[in-house]
């Protein structure tokens, strides 16, 4: 199956409606809290699943994206493991996205080709990884091409302009603009920017991609805020510490999470 | 000497040694790397910038170091000649400071005024917190907690100079998650900070930049061997953590017709699994920006090592390194702990010099070669001195200092 993400934010934008992006770590603190997270996100409002693949130098995460993927890695969860939890995922939900989110090593582990093949067969949408800029992942990004998968990649306040043409030119499905100089969990700051450069990156885009804007991002505010200036908007740390908070006992964190999701999704 | 390296073309433009090394990091680093690049470039290459480098070199830390010939030794070991480059007598006692001073005075030419680096064994860190208070930079050193306990005359030598020294506690709490919590600092704090890394690892420019600045040690070694000896050394050796030594001596004598040898920590065997020899038994992976050989179990997660010392305890290797073993232009093996320690004995007892625990692994290999061969002349890299050390080995032989 081909990618739901460009249908997704069409049909969002015919609505007059943002996209809502969420991330976890996969395996935080077990598949099962995972698999129900899923889908109380997809019963919240949630468009697309950024689903976390566990590394052990997560050299862009702040501590308490960090301190998930330790909890997660653990339970020695693979990336295998996490093409499985949306093998799983996929049994009852056929209409939520998800991407997988994560670090170059273990993909580099497992094989490019076998890794986009997989994501044909348990019918992920796309992939983003981190630390693989354009620069380092043509290999990559002719795979999922021919899988009709998305490649999402990230822009930042420190993308130049001409990369910005670069990004949009190899990014399919929507383009990860990171709002801060930063990490994960870090404060939003200079809003006008952030404006400015979206705007810019849909400029440069032939086939206006759609943009989500993430890092930064906690509450109503901030997100009716961000959905603004964007085509959608990205959540993160702010759910795996809510996910963390009430891990123990999984009926009261999938209503907290359902409630926290909710009021994300009424604001933009 | 057959095929011959064009070493200019290495790293290629996009920061590649053939299948090694290139730029594996987020988006927000990708400018800074090449806003670094091409400072470097601008600034370090031209002759105003190499004269004032020169001057401190020689005034500031001492350079040239000397070639010693280790006459006792060598007869001790038998019928081969060990000779030494002391880089153990830069000034703050290693080779780090070689490439510290010059990317601080780079920084400093680029206009930042906040220096970050990561440390193992905290010589790196002493080079950078010395370069720093003699140019006056805001120093922060991330340094593993596990080392932190190790290494703690370098601690206190860091804060006495000046520097911030930033305990990281997260993952093995060693080298590998100084370098994570230095790169998470630089993304937050790229407009005004420049990161010195230490080593010849991390996204490209780095590994060339830190070749280049390091590359005196055997520029020197190749015109000292040539004015004392009249001749080339048959064999060089240095240790190999991530390889800024071994690079340093290597990389001018790479099209010579010399043998190299890298030796990796061997830890307590390479078949115990604890050791950090990716090199000697490692696959090639992505770490920190660049890819090389790695320490990596069969999910791709990063395995944690294990050395006596801490300088050498890193699961990566400088892609240059991974680039010269693939070519077979250099041969990397590795030596145990205890290998280290018993050469780090012989050289304190036979010639009055106590080299760092690192070092030592480069001496016991070098030893056994002596061993073996006839009437041939071994350099050694004798990357610095093992003051640090000296609380590992009283703990070791159980004495109270």
């Amino acid at each position: 199956m081909t990618s739901r993400i460009p249908s997704i934010f069409k049909d969002n934008a015919d609505k007059d409606k943002k996209t809502f992006i969420s991330y976890l770590v996969c395996g935080d603190p077990s598949e099962k809290h995972t698999l129900l997270a899923m889908h109380t996100m997809a019963e919240s409002g949630v468009d697309i699943i950024e689903l976390g693949i566990p590394f052990s130098d997560p050299i862009a995460d702040g501590p308490i994206i960090q301190k998930s993927i330790d909890r997660a890695l653990k339970n020695d969860i693979s990336l295998r493991d996490v093409i499985s939890v949306v093998k799983k995922f996929r049994k009852k939900n056929k209409s939520t996205a998800v991407v997988l989110m994560g670090y170059m090593n273990p993909v580099h582990k497992m094989g490019i080709k076998l890794f986009s093949k997989s994501l044909k067969e348990n019918d992920v949408d796309g992939v983003l990884i981190v630390d693989s800029p354009p620069e380092e992942s043509l290999a990559l990004n002719n795979e999922l091409k021919k899988y009709n998968k998305s490649h999402i990649y990230l822009a930042s306040p420190t993308t130049t302009d001409s990369r910005m043409k670069d990004i949009t030119k190899m990014s399919s499905g929507y383009v990860y603009y990171v709002t801060v100089k930063g990490i994960t969990g870090s404060k939003l700051t200079d809003l006008n920017s952030i404006n400015i450069n979206v705007k810019k990156i849909k400029n440069y885009s032939k086939n206006n991609i759609p943009v989500a804007v993430g890092f930064g991002i906690k509450d109503s505010k901030s997100a009716r805020q961000m959905a603004k200036f964007s085509d959608g908007i990205i959540i993160g740390s702010s759910i795996v510490e809510l996910m963390h908070k009430y891990s123990n006992n999984k009926k009261n964190m999938e209503k907290h999470l359902s409630n926290y999701l909710s009021s994300i999704s009424r604001a933009i | 000497m057959k095929n011959k390296i064009n070493l200019k073309n290495y790293p290629n433009k996009t920061g590649h040694f053939d299948k090694f090394g290139g730029v594996y990091v987020s988006e927000t680093l990708i400018h800074p790397l090449k806003e670094l690049f091409q400072a470097y470039k601008k600034i370090a290459t031209s002759p105003s910038f190499k004269k004032i480098l020169k001057r401190e070199l020689k005034d500031y830390v001492g350079r040239p170091t000397p070639i010693y010939y280790a006459e006792s030794l060598s007869n001790f070991l038998g019928n081969s000649h060990i000779y030494l480059k002391r880089e153990d007598l830069n000034h703050t006692g290693a080779h780090k400071i070689n490439n510290a001073l010059g990317q601080a005075l780079l920084a400093k030419k680029m206009g930042k005024t906040r220096i970050i680096a990561e440390t193992g064994a905290g010589q790196h860190g002493v080079a950078t917190a010395t370069a720093c208070a003699r140019l006056d930079l805001k120093c922060v050193v991330y340094m593993g907690e596990q080392d932190i306990q190790r290494q703690s005359v370098n601690v206190y030598r860091m804060k006495l100079l000046g520097a911030e020294v930033r305990s990281v506690d997260s993952g093995t709490k060693t080298l590998k998650d100084a370098l994570n919590e230095a790169l998470r600092d630089w993304v937050t704090n790229v407009d005004d900070t420049h990161y010195i890394i230490g080593s010849v690892a991390g996204p490209h420019p780095y590994p060339m930049i830190v070749r280049d600045f390091q590359s005196i040690i055997g520029d020197e070694a190749k015109t000292q061997f040539k004015k004392d000896y009249d001749c080339l050394p048959d064999y060089l050796v240095a240790c190999v953590g991530g390889g800024s030594n071994a690079i340093g001596l290597f990389h001018p004598f790479l099209n010579e017709n010399v043998k190299i040898v890298g030796v990796e920590a061997g830890g307590f065997g390479i078949n115990t699994g604890k050791h950090a020899a990716p090199l000697t038994a490692g696959t090639p992976g992505v770490l920190h920006g660049n890819r090389t050989y790695i320490m990596e179990d069969k999910n791709g997660q990063i395995k944690n090592t294990h050395s006596i010392s801490a300088g050498l305890d890193y699961p990566g290797v400088g892609p240059e390194h991974s680039w010269l073993k693939d070519k077979k232009r250099v041969q990397y093996t590795s030596v145990t702990d205890k290998e280290a320690l018993n050469a780090f004995f012989t050289l304190t007892e036979k010639e009055g010099i106590i080299p760092a625990l690192e070092t030592a692994h480069a001496l016991a290999y070098a030893f056994k070669l002596a061993k073996k061969l006839k009437d041939k002349k071994i350099l050694i890299n004798l990357s610095g001195r093992g003051d640090k050390d000296i609380d590992t080995i009283a703990k070791l032989k159980n004495i109270k200092l």
